[in-house]
């Protein structure tokens, strides 16, 4: 199996501080990866460090000559503007970023994509509706259209389930398995431990620091949750210079 | 008919200049506008505005009334609050909005200080009102090539400028353009404010801005329409502006940015989205 991405003692974190904390390991290509902890325990950091986004504080995440384009990344909702005037077939049609760029023009062949993209999240007819018009679930289905337009070899998705009810969860749960099955590298971070114990063959604990990382079941034993709990407790305002960051 | 509407430009030479002038600013000053009010940033481009002030006076100090100069004094006072407010937003603890109230402030009071150096009350009048019939030719052509320039910037930039405003976590994951297209932004609203400066003042150059962007804000959800609307209201009203003023013998930038708040009023009023008409009496609620 070929990794798909690699962190090789990765610290990342802001203004110094480490919120990922010493990571080292591989993420296989193909693989369905779920990213669990506590609050605060650097999951989203992970993801933001992986897009490139944030740079590390120390090591080194290889993404074996994949470029940011190749990578699709679904951040929190928090962070889109709801509120601005644009049409949810605008919103999707951002995922051809990569084909059409600045300026390349959207054509018939595109808008095809387009529409197959909005009918597989099942948005058929809002394809003209405003984005602050959407419910929560509504949003988060035309994302994932946008990020099945994306065709990229590495997804990351931020929370996707979020305050999602259970038919919206398991309509996007279907698109994450398709990805899977078309052979793509899937990361997401979650906090519902069913779900990851159902979907999920792959799981890494992290709480700053990696606690566990293989095959789901073993990963999210009692005692490496238990861990995980108390390690991220522990966060000092006035910690020292880490000695291992050589 | 004639008379009312046709006439003072036929007849008149100032009026077509300032016709020219207010039609030109409008094509981008207006969608720039949008973008300034999607992005939040309506307050700085009233300082920005204002953070001209000092430097075309500077301009004025040396040359006097030099187009050349204050415009050239002008770009380079505006750009720099642009980056300075925006660099003592980051890097202390004042936020934003307190950062550009104490540049507004600063460089008003600077501004006017300059002109009193050397210039009269009629001076200091026109740069903070501008002088729309007194535009000349060479100033309606560094009007038109700082719209020409805007327009071409724009449509080079308005995917990921839109793009930037909707979803600025997305931009940064699929291209590293985000900082520049937002410097060049910036830029753009400078050179309008600039070139609006030439016409209506430091303290109403903002008007053909944020009031036709304000204004297109309740009649779609659509950014790109929204620009459009823009740009006809900014143009009705600078022409109306000019006509109301010229038949009542008003001050002329005043007049426009009336006509403009007018627009807005109405807007307000009776726009469909969002407008109080609306809200007041929405209608018996639908089926689905």
């Amino acid at each position: 199996m070929t990794a798909a991405l690699a962190f090789q003692n990765l610290t990342l974190g802001y203004d110094r501080h480490p919120a990922v904390h010493h990571l080292s390991g591989e993420i296989g290509e193909g693989s369905l990866l779920a990213v669990v902890g506590p609050n605060g325990a650097g999951k989203s950091t992970l993801l933001k460090g992986i897009v490139g986004v944030l740079r590390p504080l120390g090591g080194k995440i290889s993404r074996n000559g994949l470029n940011a384009n190749d990578i699709a990344y679904l951040p929190q909702i928090a962070e889109i503007d709801r509120s601005f005037p644009i049409s949810v077939y605008d919103l999707v049609a951002m995922g051809l970023w990569k084909r059409a760029g600045l300026l390349g023009g959207i054509g018939g062949a595109h808008r095809g994509k387009i529409s197959q993209a909005i009918e597989a999240v099942g948005l058929r007819g809002f394809e003209s509706r405003a984005i602050g018009t959407l419910s929560g679930g509504q949003m988060q289905r035309a994302l994932f259209a946008r990020l099945l337009l994306q065709d990229a070899r590495i997804i990351l998705l931020d929370e996707p389930f979020a305050s999602l009810d259970s038919k919206t969860v398991s309509d996007l749960l279907e698109l994450v398995h398709r990805w899977h099955g078309e052979k793509r590298t899937v990361v997401a971070v979650l906090h519902d431990f069913e779900m990851v114990k159902r979907h999920f063959p792959e799981a890494l604990l992290l709480a700053r620091e990696p606690v566990a990382w293989g095959k789901t079941a073993e990963t999210l034993s009692p005692e490496n949750l238990l861990k995980a709990r108390r390690m991220s407790e522990a966060f000092d305002d006035r910690a020292g210079i880490c000695e291992d960051a050589a | 008919m004639y008379g009312l509407f046709i006439a003072p430009f036929a007849e008149f030479d100032f009026m077509r200049r300032a016709l020219a002038g207010v039609v030109i600013l409008s094509l981008s000053a207006a969608p720039i506008g949008i973008f300034l009010m999607l992005r939040r940033m309506s307050l700085a481009g009233d300082v920005m505005a204002h953070a001209i002030l000092p430097g075309a006076a500077l301009g004025f100090l040396l040359a006097g009334l030099d187009l050349f100069a204050m415009t050239a004094g002008g770009i380079a006072a505006g750009i720099t609050v642009a980056v300075l407010a925006g660099l003592v937003a980051r890097f202390t603890e004042l936020k934003e909005d307190a950062a550009l109230a104490a540049f507004y402030l600063v460089s008003l009071a600077l501004g006017v200080t300059l002109i009193s150096l050397k210039g009269s009350n009629v001076d200091l009048f026109r740069v903070l009102f501008g002088s729309v019939l007194a535009l000349d030719n060479p100033t309606i052509y560094v009007i038109a090539s700082f719209t020409t320039f805007s327009l071409l910037a724009l449509a080079l930039i308005w995917r990921p400028l839109v793009l930037e405003c909707v979803d600025p976590g997305f931009l940064r994951s699929v291209s590293g353009s985000g900082t520049a297209v937002h410097l060049l932004f910036l830029t753009l609203v400078v050179l309008n404010l600039v070139a609006a400066f030439h016409a209506l003042g430091t303290l109403l150059a903002v008007g053909m801005m944020m009031l036709p962007a304000a204004a297109a804000r309740f009649w779609t959800q659509d950014v790109t329409r929204m620009a459009a609307i823009s740009v006809v209201m900014g143009m009705v009203s600078g022409i109306g502006g000019l006509l109301v003023s010229f038949h009542f013998n008003l001050p002329t930038g005043p007049a426009v940015i009336l006509a403009a708040g007018v627009f807005y009023a109405f807007s307000v009023l009776l726009g469909p989205v969002g407008g109080l008409r609306k809200r007041l009496s929405p209608g018996r609620h639908l089926e689905a």
